[in-house]
């Protein structure tokens, strides 16, 4: 079981996707109960995982290994390889949270072709989890496009009136960024051959090799290498202005698939640039133009995404661009690389899971009752649900990072990591962040706006006045998010432990001067040098001559 | 050491009340939530009272230093491995404790926050008697304490920033209250809103200090400032974080350009008013201008500016207090004035007699809005001082203790806020610099139009000739004894609390000041030697003992100040009847207007920072930027991702097309058409009829045949 025990959380859901095959599809509830089992058992299952974690979490490297590198297809050098660190393990968690609230949530709002939508919401999870588990980047590549279809179905089949478009923009703007990073991938994985004769797809071997390509084939070269890499998870985070997909996809998107979209897929895009962008290109990022375009795109959209949400007048999109503003702040968290950034960015991603995937929720209440998501159509909602109105504000709290909630605790961390840099791309630390921070006071404008046109004031709309409140169901999706709000407000060390050795790690490798006292700092600093053969290397190497740099 | 040792318990115990009433409200009696909302605060104020004697005897001992605990860690992991660097390139670790510290300075807001808080509990059982939501209004209001009292108790400058922000989201939540009328839930965005935008300041501040310091601590603030000389660079970032701090304040504390919110606020119910925005909420940018005075004293412009706007505020909102009509709003700038007065008090360094304006203050401004509130209640809900009028005889409780509240705070002796008032304008006189004595006339100014304003009220309403309908007067009737009761508590309060500050030049021996000399004493003497006067620093305690003729000068200037106020609004409304004149309406109707419509402070913001009105038809501010964000994202971001689908589809039609028609077309159809055409004639042989092929074969071999034979 402890040694498995990745795998057994991975597949899970698949078992039962596979299970549900079985089922005839006119028995609708014997489906829904299998589903909501097997959801349920996922995050169940994944719980166990929660002490042992915890007993290991300040040892170095990754926990729970599976597998060894190249045994999957020995002759391309594949593996099946599975391990995490805290910030895998924190999105882990959230992934089978969600995934469980996600698919309690659908009970009512689906009841056409119930079958196949549970058993693709399934798959999609098992998709989920395999790329924040895999070691391997094989294995992370199937799980990464294995995860599209099921999503690009979801929006397609159970979506409104335009899922079409919807889910073929999601699906080809997401493939557009894979099919990049595919080339980057194989650039890695030639290079690594070209250094030490071996085909590995192993990430802990290429984290070896990578960060010399700098060396190797010059800044140029990285830097294009790079980008392949920045293209997919900006797509994916979004970041301005490759945003525009998750707008449409989530006003199409059934609320279920919203909640795990903002929820979980998002992450992707953020876990990839902390898992590989970070330590495969060390020194591209430290590059002041590299560090300086990422900082304003994290900045643009953090105000940008706050300013297009405030006009928005369909509650589905005013979340979505929300979305683009917090994401905005992770990606900010990530590219300011100090230890404080990266916990609060992983903390805020967790968050963001958290609220935002409520605020779908609270969305999608209202669209099961009255079938319409256009803010004009309400009002004076909380005299009618009370219920529904006070966990709504809660959640709106937590969202615009009010303290005692969890937002609060991931955005003020960004914010001092950010602060607290001496220089950033020719700036200094406090430059960007008092850029962010009018972001904060945006959230408050368009969360409050929209709370103030949907729940205060007189029912003015007759179709309004018998709405009922939360059912014992409903309440039980949004409990455990309200519960991790309040634990992650009032009591964040947990979390800040379990990141603080993954986050000194990749900090140590990034700026091996980080932390250290003014005046010891030239003597200390290690730069990557260049391997001792550099040009034989790429002469030599097995890298094919399409993708040789210029040297 | 019972209390001191548990004063965890204060703010927790509004807790359970707040989140038992969220909760289970809906199903309670009133008269359980009575018990539990009005005990806990109850029990908070007995335990405050206990911990601050407890703490007095026990700073005896301990050389008068903060009682600090620590319960735990709340940001951070507390491994110290969470590392940031310092100015000076140290290593800090990011940490924020959940930890209370009682000082002298805390001590005061904690008394007057959970007294007056009490008494605000009692009176609101008889005023929201008959409200809906009576459950949900004395959860919020205990929410609000348990805030308020994080804020006074936090140990560091993250946990303050929790209680600033959770009394915001009170204040937004009872605001309001009310939600089913537009113009109050307005009024609570625009303070939650407003308020954010002081929280930013705030927030980036909060930065700096722990850049500077490595911690966000009180004790280890105020030990960084303390420690020896600062260099140049350093005292430029205090400067910094101090106005990004007091930018902080301002919102908060309704001061200039973030008083906005404050007028408005009036939309929620009385005693919120007078609890939240006039006691003690609106006091936290004080508090904390005071908390961080260490620092404030490091950086001159800094306290400058606090000066300066403070004093700009006093008179600014003062000049829109003499014409309003609505009783609330009459308080509301009168409010945002004396809180002026307070920050002018910081500003120049007299940080004892800025926290003695605001314990005064919390009297008799709670005392005028319950009083406020009683006269709205014996008057049906009515808030225009243009209908009222001679209720001296009818409501007398509350008229007489609504008087001691204006004699109050127009500073006529021996009433709290005379003293209070009165060393406020003294330490601005005697602060070195012409551009003070400036100050100084704007602050007397202000107190001249506070006695105008104020009495202006009082005859309004309680004198003069009854202006209200004949079924308005019918209903006049004292308020019920939960409401009364408080009244005469505060007007208590109104009359002796000034006694705790009776200055030296009149006999006393300013208790007050004595008491939060541990929290202010070495940042006043710092002051003195960051300019170069330590050796004055004996002298001007000495000058102190004695006092000098000026002191009773000004004192006598300000009290004929607050009479000509009185007299000038007695000739002006003593016998007001219906359609009565405003002296200031008569001398210049241009100011009047200006004044009446605040300014057009309001109007402003909404075209150039909201963008909720339209300039010519476009719209600026935030509004505007969002929609043409919003405009740009639908057509250049999302266009192009579209014209990139565009290019896409095009260019495959463009291909299907040349597919179709060139490539299969005329490279390989084409040369199966040719090949057609060139075998028509072949063709025409192949007629498919098998006696046409026996035909075409006998006439061949005959045609063979022949040729042989004949060749």
């Amino acid at each position: 079981m402890y040694s498995h025990i990745l795998s057994i959380v991975l597949f899970t859901p698949l078992a039962g996707a596979i299970l549900l095959l079985f089922v005839p599809k006119e028995n609708k509830d014997a489906i829904r109960w299998i589903a909501n089992i097997f959801a349920f058992g996922g995050f169940l299952i994944s719980l166990p995982l929660v002490p042992w974690f915890w007993n290991l979490r300040f040892e170095p490297g990754f926990k729970f290994v599976e597998g060894s590198a190249n045994n999957w297809i020995p002759s391309i050098g594949a593996g099946y390889v599975l391990g995490i660190d805290g910030i895998s393990f924190l999105l882990i968690m959230l992934t089978t949270l969600l995934g469980w609230i996600s698919i309690l949530s659908s009970w009512t709002a689906i009841e056409n072709r119930v079958k196949e939508y549970y058993v693709w919401f399934l798959v999609l999870q098992t998709g989920m989890l395999g790329v924040f588990m895999a070691l391997d980047f094989f294995l992370f590549f199937v799980f990464w496009e294995a995860m599209l279809v099921p999503m690009y179905l979801l929006i397609g089949i159970w979506g409104g009136p335009r899922k079409l478009y919807a889910a073929i923009k999601f699906f080809l703007y997401t493939l557009a960024g894979s099919v990049l990073m595919l080339l980057g991938i194989l650039f890695l994985y030639f290079h690594h051959h070209g250094a030490t004769g071996v085909y590995t797809f192993s990430i802990p071997e290429l984290y070896k090799t990578a960060p010399q390509i700098y060396y190797d084939y010059g800044a140029s070269a990285a830097t294009l290498l790079f980008l392949s890499f920045f293209f997919a998870f900006a797509i994916k985070v979004p970041m301005f202005p490759f945003h525009t997909w998750l707008p449409d996809a989530h006003v199409e998107a059934p609320t279920a698939g919203s909640v795990i979209l903002a929820g979980v897929l998002l992450k992707m895009g953020t876990y990839g640039f902390i898992r590989f962008s970070l330590p495969f290109f060390p020194d591209v990022l430290m590059h002041t133009r590299v560090r300086f375009w990422v900082m304003a795109l994290s900045v643009i959209a953090i105000l940008y995404g706050a300013l297009v949400s405030l006009m928005q007048k369909d509650m589905k999109k005013l979340v979505a661009y929300s979305s683009v503003s917090h994401l905005g702040f992770c990606t900010l968290g990530i590219f300011a690389l100090s230890p404080l950034g990266l916990s609060g960015s992983v903390l805020q991603q967790i968050n963001h899971g958290v609220s935002t995937g409520a605020l779908f929720l609270i969305v999608g209440i209202l669209y099961e009752r009255r079938h319409t998501r256009e803010i004009a159509e309400y009002g004076g909602i909380s005299s009618v649900m009370p219920v529904y109105a006070t966990i709504t504000m809660i959640m709106f709290l937590s969202s615009m990072g009010l303290p005692l909630l969890n937002g609060f605790v991931g955005e003020f961390s960004i914010l001092q990591g950010t602060f607290m840099e001496k220089e950033i791309a020719g700036h200094p630390g406090w430059f960007w962040a008092a850029w962010a921070v009018p972001g904060v006071i945006l959230a408050a404008a368009y969360l409050l706006w929209l709370y103030q046109r949907v729940f205060f004031g007189t029912v003015t709309n007759p179709k309004n006045e018998k709405l009922h409140d939360l059912t014992p169901r409903e309440i039980a999706t949004f409990a455990p998010l309200l519960i991790m709000a309040f634990w992650i407000g009032l009591y964040p060390k947990p979390f800040f432990q379990i990141l603080e050795q993954p986050v000194n790690q990749l900090v140590q490798n990034i700026r091996p001067d980080y932390g250290k006292p003014a005046g010891t700092m030239n003597a200390s600093v290690q730069p990557r040098t260049a391997a001792p053969a550099r040009q034989d290397l790429a002469k030599t190497g097995g890298i094919p001559s399409l993708l040789r740099g210029k040297n | 050491m019972l209390f001191l040792d548990h004063i965890w318990i204060i703010p927790l115990l509004p807790a359970f009340g707040g989140a038992g009433m969220l909760f289970f409200g809906r199903k309670l009696q009133k008269a359980t939530v009575n018990v539990v909302c009005v005990g806990m605060v109850g029990l908070a104020f007995i335990m405050a009272c206990g911990s601050v004697l407890q703490y007095t005897a026990w700073a005896e001992t301990h050389s008068h230093q903060p009682y600090q605990t620590i319960l735990y860690t709340w940001l951070g992991g507390d491994t110290g491995h969470l590392i940031y660097p310092t100015h000076d390139g140290a290593q800090a670790p990011f940490q924020a404790d959940a930890g209370l510290l009682l000082d002298p300075l805390s001590s005061i807001w904690l008394l007057f926050v959970t007294g007056v808080g009490m008494l605000i509990h009692i009176y609101s059982i008889g005023y929201m008697a008959h409200e809906g939501g009576y459950y949900r209004f004395f959860g919020y209001l205990n929410l609000f304490m348990f805030s308020m009292l994080t804020l006074i108790l936090a140990n560091n400058y993250v946990l303050l920033f929790v209680g600033w922000e959770g009394v915001g989201l009170c204040s937004y939540l009872l605001i309001g209250f009310y939600f089913h009328r537009k113009s109050a839930s307005d009024a609570a965005n625009k303070a939650f809103i407003v308020n954010r935008i002081g929280d930013s300041g705030f927030i980036l501040g909060m930065f700096f200090i722990a850049w500077l310091c490595g911690s966000l601590r009180f004790v280890d603030v105020n030990a960084f400032a303390h420690l020896g000389t600062h260099s140049p660079e350093t005292l430029k970032y205090i400067t910094a974080a101090t106005l990004l701090l007091f930018v902080g304040a301002c919102g908060k504390s309704a001061q200039l350009p973030l008083y906005v919110w404050l007028p408005d606020a009036m939309e929620g119910p009385t005693p919120v008013s007078a609890l939240i925005h006039a006691a003690t909420m609106v006091t936290a940018g004080v508090y904390m201008v005071a908390r961080s005075n260490a620092l404030f004293v490091l950086a001159p412009t800094s306290m400058k500016t606090v000066a300066i706007v403070g004093a700009l505020t006093a008179i600014f909102a003062a000049s829109i207090g003499l014409v309003q009509n609505d009783i609330k709003r009459v308080l509301a700038y009168s409010t945002v004035s004396q809180l002026g007065y307070m920050f002018l008090a910081l500003g120049v360094g007299a940080f004892a007699a800025g926290v003695f304006h605001v314990f005064t203050h919390a009297f008799f401004k709670a005392l005028l809005f319950l009083g406020a509130g009683s006269v709205i209640h014996a008057m049906s809900g009515e808030q225009d001082m243009r209908n009222m009028g001679a209720l001296e005889k009818r409501i007398p409780v509350t008229y007489w203790t609504m008087l001691i509240a204006t004699l109050a705070i127009s500073g006529i002796p021996p009433f709290a806020g005379f003293f209070s008032k009165d060393e406020i304008l003294w330490q601005t006189w005697t602060s070195e610099g012409d551009a003070y004595r400036i100050l100084w006339v704007i602050g007397y100014v202000t107190a001249l139009m506070t006695a105008f304003y104020m009495f202006r009220l009082v005859y309004l309403t309680f004198y003069s000739k009854p202006r209200m309908s004949r079924e308005v007067e019918h209903h006049i009737h004292e308020s019920p004894k939960s409401m009364i009761v408080p009244l005469v508590i505060l007007a208590v309060m109104s009359l002796f609390a000034g006694f705790l500050g009776w200055p030296r030049s009149l006999g006393g021996s300013d208790h007050f000041a004595r008491f939060l000399d541990p929290v202010f004493a070495r940042g006043e003497a710092r002051t003195l030697i960051e300019e170069g006067k330590a050796g004055q620093l004996v002298a001007a305690e000495k000058e102190e003992e004695h006092t000098s003729p000026t002191e009773y000068l000004l004192m006598v200037l300000s009290v004929a100040a607050a009479g000509v106020g009185w007299y000038m609004a007695k000739r002006s409304y003593a016998h007001a009847h219906t359609g009565y004149s405003e002296p200031i309406k008569a001398a210049s109707p241009a100011t009047y207007k200006i004044l009446l419509n605040k300014y057009y402070v309001d109007e402003g913001y909404d075209y150039l920072f909201t963008g909720r009105r339209k300039i010519d038809g476009v719209r600026l501010g935030a509004m505007g930027l969002g929609e043409a964000s919003s405009w740009f994202d639908a057509n250049v971001v999302d266009g192009a991702v579209n014209g990139a689908g565009w290019i896409t589809r095009t260019t495959a039609r463009l291909s299907s097309w040349w597919d179709k028609w060139i490539i299969d077309g005329i490279g390989v159809n084409g040369p199966a058409i040719l090949a057609r055409m060139l075998s028509y004639p072949a063709r025409l042989f192949e007629l498919g009829l098998v006696q046409w092929y026996a035909l075409v074969m006998t006439v061949g071999l005959v045609g063979f045949v022949f040729y042989y034979v004949y060749h």
